[in-house]
């Protein structure tokens, strides 16, 4: 994949735009991903007066300032946790999770990629050896990268930052693209873009620089604009994690004193009718009402608030599932990739806290398949998994779960891994 | 809160976006509802007020009576500085009898005359001593979550701020050592004596909640809106002279036409010049507005960059 197939957006755009899009920017310490932010948010009049004044020192404007938010963020120059930004173009409504770049924040640059519809990973061109066609990428952007594939960010977008300060932008700018392009193709991502910017100077930022370094395509802002919301998952069988368990009280209710079910719809659609079986207990009902989140009765699909009212009476509480008849089995050995979170590392043998929807159930760590090397995507063999690393597990549970492939379902796909001891977040598992 | 932005399309926008943060507003709602002992801070302001309106449709209080338990399923909780405006706390209490829920009200003065908070002298804001009483509060009744309408939108220090926001046992937040919160997979476990600051409209901002406002048609406190009022102009702020906010020596008294953006403790909160007289003016406005919400209107604020993170780490929500 040279610069020019990859300056360009890969497909089309689609989704609903009059959804916000939510996207993240990641990248190194430094990379400029706080200016970066600083500049869409001035450039494109978001930023109101006292707010502005706020971050002008001597004349000076520190775009970064607009967004480091923590005095320790301030005394360190750098982004310690997610800041999130809201603003609006004639276009589009857009939240903005600026992510740290530290390795040691990488916990929060996660968490602000589990929610984002885009990811723009900022690459510095000063810090890499531009001249050279062969050029090596730094870690972070690896990681930052990896780890937006595997959430399944719906778009990764690679920014090259800085380019106003290195001597043949045009060069740099295609050696780098040609690096980020070798390493997106054996890590399997397919990047919707390769953008020169300067934050600083704000060129092709908000306003697109025609030609410069050799670019002829959308201004980031621009191709913001036009990228698709993460699509819910309706194609799948149907699952519900019940959230709530509501008791009609009854007096005006003539259907038999029944419950309503309340939730977010994980995967497929439900509709009056449909028979439905119940995680853990195995009682199978027909679902007789449906209602959307403000109790109006229709049909409802996934990423959606939903209750439901089953024809009789079965054991159904909070933590439960309710799945499609054809659905997988639950099942009490899993693996999956995990990437830690938490300064204490995985040891196999150790148990945790596993929390799939909202069901919670003890997990022990069997075995650690390997641990994937960020600079060269090799397979290591691994005795314990560190703060940060990305690695294949097998864990067992104490009771059966409905987990999918998160590949192909998300919310069912997804284990959150809790120390026992701290109560610390200390692992996000993706079922395999 | 962008001038570049034309209203009609704000408003082809908006519709479905509001529909979204109402969603995921009432998703966290009921999320909580799985907690031991909840509680929902309710002031009586326009930020309490769509989280009310939005526990309402969660717990189907105001439905047609099929479904529901008709109650929200937690008390509602005020701490009150006694610096308050009247018509505030008299909308406050009106709302929570109509909706027949628990109202608890703690006071800062309770905590004055317990000697737990010491003022440095008597016209200072109680607005930062709020904490200490709170934080009794969460003790006497061992709060496990505690709703707020806070908005990252706000502050720098809120912007950084994770829905479900962890609290040691001396109500502190760290943030250096939030925990991650990944999709919608909220790590609610405790120690004893910790517990949790909930965030259900972190990601709405100043105009989505007028809009929500206008939408849902949400009655507020008549402040809000376009009033007359004697206010002194004092470093570009408008201050309401006030039994507590008198003015001091050469300064003039004027009448404006004003309306509040926010509102708090009398002595820290300003209102802004304005002849919005409702829901949709409001909007209109605060597409239009060049300075921010707390830049206009809040006096304590502008001591430091970093006196809100500093207030929180002590325990303020």
């Amino acid at each position: 994949m040279d610069a020019s197939t990859l300056a360009q957006p890969v497909r089309q755009p689609s989704g609903d735009h009059d959804a916000a899009l939510r996207f993240i920017t990641c990248g190194s310490v430094d990379d400029g991903k706080s200016t970066l932010i600083g500049r869409l948010l001035v450039d494109s009049k978001a930023v109101l007066q006292d707010q502005l004044a706020g971050v002008q020192r001597s004349g000076e404007t520190d775009l970064a300032l607009l967004t480091d938010g923590l005095t320790a963020e301030r005394e360190q120059g750098i982004t310690i946790d997610v800041a999130y930004r809201y603003f609006a173009t004639p276009a589009r409504k857009f939240i903005i999770g600026d992510a740290p770049g530290h390795e040691q924040y990488t916990r929060n640059m996660v968490t602000a990629a589990s929610s984002a519809d885009a990811a723009v990973v900022l690459v510095d061109a000063t810090k890499l050896a531009w001249q050279d066609a062969d050029l090596k990428l730094l870690p972070q952007t690896h990681r930052h990268s990896l780890l937006a594939h595997l959430l399944r960010v719906p778009s990764i977008v690679f920014a090259i930052n800085k380019l106003d300060a290195v001597q043949d932008p045009a060069l740099a700018f295609r050696h780098i693209s040609a690096a980020l392009g070798r390493f997106a193709q054996s890590a399997g991502i397919e990047p919707r873009a390769v953008v020169p910017v300067s934050a600083l100077k704000g060129h092709n930022v908000v306003e697109a620089a025609p030609g410069w370094c050799g670019y002829a395509g959308p201004s980031l802002l621009q191709l913001l604009e036009t990228l698709p919301v993460t699509q819910a998952e309706t194609a799948e069988p149907f699952s519900f994690p019940v959230q709530w368990v509501e008791k009609f009280s009854g007096s005006s209710d003539t259907s038999q004193g029944r419950r309503v079910f309340w939730g977010r719809i994980a995967t497929g659609q439900v509709r009056p009718g449909q028979a439905v079986r119940v995680m853990p207990s195995g009682q199978t009902a027909t679902v007789a009402q449906v209602l959307d989140a403000v109790r109006r009765p229709r049909d409802i699909g996934a990423g959606h608030s939903a209750g439901i009212v089953l024809d009789r009476e079965v054991d159904v509480s909070r933590g439960d599932w309710l799945l499609a008849t054809d659905a997988p089995e639950a099942v009490r050995e899993v693996s999956g990739t995990v990437a830690w979170l938490d300064d204490e590392p995985l040891l196999p043998g150790r148990v945790y806290w596993a929390l799939h929807g909202h069901r919670w159930v003890k997990a022990r760590v069997r075995r650690i398949g390997h641990r994937l090397d960020i600079q060269t995507l090799a397979q290591q063999q691994a005795t314990q998994l560190e703060a940060n690393a990305i690695g294949q597990v097998e864990i067992t549970l104490q009771e059966p779960l409905a987990t999918r492939p998160f590949e192909r379902a998300r919310l069912p796909g997804s284990l959150v891994l809790v120390d026992t001891a701290t109560h610390r977040t200390a692992g996000a598992l993706l079922v395999r | 809160m962008n001038a570049r932005v034309e209203p009609q399309l704000l408003t082809r926008l908006s519709s479905s976006h509001l529909d979204a943060l109402e969603e995921e507003a009432i998703f966290v709602l009921r999320e909580v509802a799985a907690f031991e002992r909840p509680t929902l801070l309710f002031s009586g302001g326009k930020d309490s007020l769509v989280l009310l309106r939005c526990a309402e449709k969660a717990f189907g209080v105001n439905g047609d009576g099929t479904f529901g338990s008709g109650r929200i399923p937690y008390p509602l909780l005020m701490i009150d500085t006694g610096h308050n405006f009247p018509e505030v706390t008299d909308f406050r209490d009106r709302r929570a009898a109509e909706l027949k829920a628990d109202l608890i009200v703690r006071s800062v003065e309770d905590s004055m005359r317990r000697g737990t908070v010491r003022l440095a002298h008597p016209g200072e804001s109680r607005n930062v001593h709020q904490s200490v009483t709170l934080l009794e509060a969460i003790e006497e009744f061992r709060f496990d979550a505690l709703i707020g309408g806070a908005r990252r939108d706000e502050e720098k220090a809120r912007a950084k701020e994770r829905v479900f926001s962890h609290r040691d046992s001396f109500g502190q937040w760290q943030p250096k050592a939030q925990r991650p919160e990944l999709w919608t997979l909220f790590n609610t476990r405790l120690q004893p004596g910790e517990h949790f600051r909930v965030f259900p409209i972190s990601n709405w901002t100043e105009l989505d909640v007028w809009q929500y406002i206008e939408r849902e048609n949400i009655a507020l406190p008549s402040i809000y809106y376009a009033h007359q009022r004697q206010v002194i102009e004092r470093k570009g702020l408008l201050v309401p002279v006030t039994e507590l906010t008198p003015p001091r020596e050469g300064e003039q008294v004027v009448t404006r036409t004003v309306r509040f953006r926010t509102v708090g403790d009398i002595t820290c909160t300003c209102p802004v010049a304005s002849p919005a007289a409702n829901a949709s003016e409001v909007v209109a406005e605060t597409i239009a507005a060049d300075v921010s919400e707390r830049g206009a209107t809040r006096m304590d604020d502008k001591t430091s960059d970093a006196s809100m993170e500093k207030r929180k780490k002590e325990g303020y929500f």
